[in-house]
């Protein structure tokens, strides 16, 4: 015992190196038979090609990921206790006030991204599928992040949207744009007919029965063959229009590029999409961040902090919940019919489960609440998810442990800060000339 | 406003059973509270006060028995309606939402006035607790315990109640801020006549501050009178020193 105590301490960068070894290591380990070898279809079966350059590039950057990771964090930990022994911070976080340049700047990125000269179909495609979730995320943060209501179904949404849009197109003729207010409409009941179950429950019960509702949706989906189309969906989905004039590669007289006189191209209607979703999730985004400064958003964040004490204070739990279930269903609808107008085909199979957590894993990773967190979580999911294609099914293991480093790193999410949803009006907190009035 | 409701008590509880399940947690429990007055309820841990606090709120309903306030049954009530009608309650354990500012939990206090008066109501309160006015910006789980319990009673206040229900605003405090609460709740008492039921098991301090007071065994009123009547007893020195079973 003693002589541990007398042991002078172990220099950190040894303990590091040694650490960042040890996961090298396993690596190697790991990877030799992952990494290492390789099957090709040979001339008779199948032909073994080792490739010991990747493996030892990937045993290196583990090391050297491991090894800085190991420095971060030990800079952390003095960061930590700065900040204990610091008075009470008064005003935004650091995190917040960076946030303030680079929403702006992701805001204005996103608006000119198409128009960046080098910008292509695919990238502009890309783009459109990274706003989609964003939608997405920001849809579900209503309810998990602000609400506290962990809701592991919010795939249904989506379907329900898609398919609301899907079915009134082709049963009634409804148009995208007349469709649209309906979908969400049609979804935010479906988020009130999902509320009214589980008002009483909380937690790990609500998770289990929004997971069933989400399954249970696409198990109808699937299994109402006459409206839906069952496990073949359902194709020919029209396409949107540039308010009333369609896209069409034929050009003419009423087309969207006869009328503005340019040469029809694909690109037009591609275009076109990408700033349709980048309508729809700034629009979601701008009615969030009203309705937290509005006295519905303020109640949803008190239900999430505390249920018995919202109660005692005269808030209706039951309101607050099931417009929280609504407001978040309506959007998922809205991104629902954005997703089948842009498909021209869907299927129950674009609705599983799978969905619903990778949409929750935005709004987790983003920090739960924060709208610039899940953006910039559903922009590194998404777009990683693109960047790791070569991959395959190494794709899942990556984003695993991905997420895990995050959530290690940042367990309260990329963007953890809170912005205070109620200030006072004047400058400061409250005047002297108050202060002595205050007296009597 | 009825003549009932001038002459009479405020608070009428008579007869009151509550269970959980098949646990009776109160029995035929009967207590008034006249305008004006600051009565406090003593018992034991598991006595059954806070679910007379959280019964006479709504949460959970009275299987028997009638809660008159202000000339009306709120017996069975939703629990939203009874505190929008000048009932307020700085809840056990204090319930501050801790990722939200302080004036944010303030202004949660108002939600029921939707927010009239708030920066009139605002001032009050911070006037009361001048260590909340400091701490306007900063979030709630952050602030001492003392702290805390100032802010669970000033957002209580928002909402410009008539009756103010407090269960035991002195747990885990230091006796220093213990009495400043207590005095902050005198002073309310005596210069806006608020109406205040007070449940403790800091069963000293209660009964000096109170006019009167009640004394809850096993969910049962077993004793009343004023606060220096009971302070006198020995049964009550019994009652709250050897645990509530005497
Ligand atoms: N939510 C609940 N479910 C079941 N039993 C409860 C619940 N709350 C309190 N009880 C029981 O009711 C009795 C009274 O509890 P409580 O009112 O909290 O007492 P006190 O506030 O006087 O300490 C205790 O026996 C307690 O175990
Ligand atoms: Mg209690």
């Amino acid at each position: 015992m003693t002589e541990a105590i007398r042991k002078p301490p172990a220099n950190p960068y040894v303990a590091l190196l040694k650490d960042a070894g040890l996961a090298a290591l396993v690596a190697l380990g790991v990877g030799a038979p992952l990494l290492g070898m390789q099957t090709v279809p040979g001339g008779r079966g199948l032909a073994l090609i080792p490739r010991p350059g990747l493996l030892l590039a990937t045993v290196a950057a583990v090391f050297v990921g491991r090894f800085l990771l190991g420095l971060l964090f030990a800079n952390r930990r003095s960061a930590a206790r700065r900040e204990a022994e610091a008075p009470p911070r008064i005003g935004p976080s650091p995190m917040a006030r960076i946030g303030k340049l680079v929403a702006p700047g992701l805001l204005a990125f996103s608006v000119l991204m198409p128009v960046i000269p080098g910008i292509g179909r695919y990238e502009i495609d890309l783009g459109t599928l990274v706003l989609t979730y964003v939608m997405l995320g920001w849809g579900l943060n209503i309810v998990v992040g602000l609400a506290g209501l962990l809701d592991l179904g919010y795939v249904a949404f989506y379907a329900v949207g898609a398919y609301g849009y899907a079915i009134m197109a082709k049963f009634f003729d409804l148009s995208f744009w007349a469709a649209l207010p309906l979908t969400g409409l049609f979804a935010a009941t479906w988020g009130i007919i999902l509320g009214f179950p589980v008002l009483r429950l909380r937690g790990d019960y609500l998770a289990i029965v929004t997971l069933a509702f989400g399954e249970i949706i696409r198990v109808v989906l699937l299994n109402w063959t006459t409206l839906t189309g069952g496990p073949n969906g359902m194709s020919g989905v029209p396409r949107p229009t540039f308010f009333g004039l369609p896209f069409s590669m034929a050009g003419g007289e009423g087309t969207f590029a006869g009328f503005f006189g340019l040469e029809p191209s694909a690109l037009h209607r591609v275009t076109f999409l990408y700033y349709l979703i980048l309508a729809l999730a700034l629009l979601t985004n701008f009615v969030t961040i009203r309705l937290r400064r509005h006295p519905v958003g303020r109640a949803w964040e008190a239900l999430r902090e505390d249920e018995i004490a919202s109660r005692a204070l005269g808030l209706s739990v039951v309101a607050v919940k099931l417009t929280a279930f609504a407001t978040g269903a309506m959007f998922g609808g809205f991104a629902g019919a954005f997703f089948a107008t842009r498909q021209g085909f869907i299927s129950p199979e674009s609705f599983t489960f799978i969905e619903s957590a990778l949409i929750l894993a935005i709004v987790v990773l983003g920090g739960m609440g924060s709208q610039l967190g899940v953006a910039i979580a559903a922009t590194l999911m998404i777009g990683g998810f693109e960047v790791f294609r070569g991959l395959e099914e190494f794709r899942m293991l990556v984003f695993g442990l991905a997420m895990v480093a995050i959530m290690v790193w940042r367990p309260r999410g990329l963007v953890s800060g809170r912005e205070p949803s109620v200030s006072l009006g004047k400058r400061g907190t409250i005047g002297s000339e108050h202060v002595a009035e205050g007296k009597g | 406003m009825t003549a009932s409701a001038t002459s009479g008590p405020l608070l009428s509880v008579a007869g009151v059973t509550t269970a959980y399940g098949s646990i009776v947690a109160l029995r035929d429990v009967a207590l008034e509270v006249m305008p004006g007055e600051i009565v406090t309820l003593i018992g034991a841990n598991g006595a059954g006060k806070s679910t007379l606090m959280m019964t006479i709120c709504g949460s959970p309903a009275p299987r028997a028995g009638s809660i008159v306030y202000d000339g009306e049954d709120i017996a069975g009530a939703p629990t939203h309606l009874i505190m929008r009608r000048g009932i307020a309650q700085s809840p056990e354990g204090r319930r501050i939402f801790p990722r939200m500012t302080v004036l944010e939990n303030l202004r949660m206090g108002a939600e029921v006035l939707a927010g009239a008066h708030f920066e009139e109501d605002l001032e009050k309160v911070t006037a009361l607790f001048p260590r909340l006015k400091e701490r306007l910006t900063q979030r709630g789980g952050t602030l001492s315990g003392g702290e805390q319990q100032m802010l669970a009673i000033a957002r209580a206040l928002m909402s410009r109640p008539r009756l103010l229900l407090l269960d035991e605003p002195s747990l885990g405090l230091a006796p220093m801020v213990v009495r400043q609460i207590f005095s902050a709740i005198r002073d309310l008492n005596r210069t806006t006549g608020l109406t205040v039921l007070l449940v403790e098991q800091n069963a000293f301090h209660a009964l000096r501050l109170a006019h009167r007071g009640y004394v809850l065994v096993n969910g049962s009123i077993t004793m009343s009178g004023t606060g220096a009547e009971l302070l006198a007893r020995p049964e009550v020195r019994a009652a709250y020193l050897e645990g509530g079973r005497a």
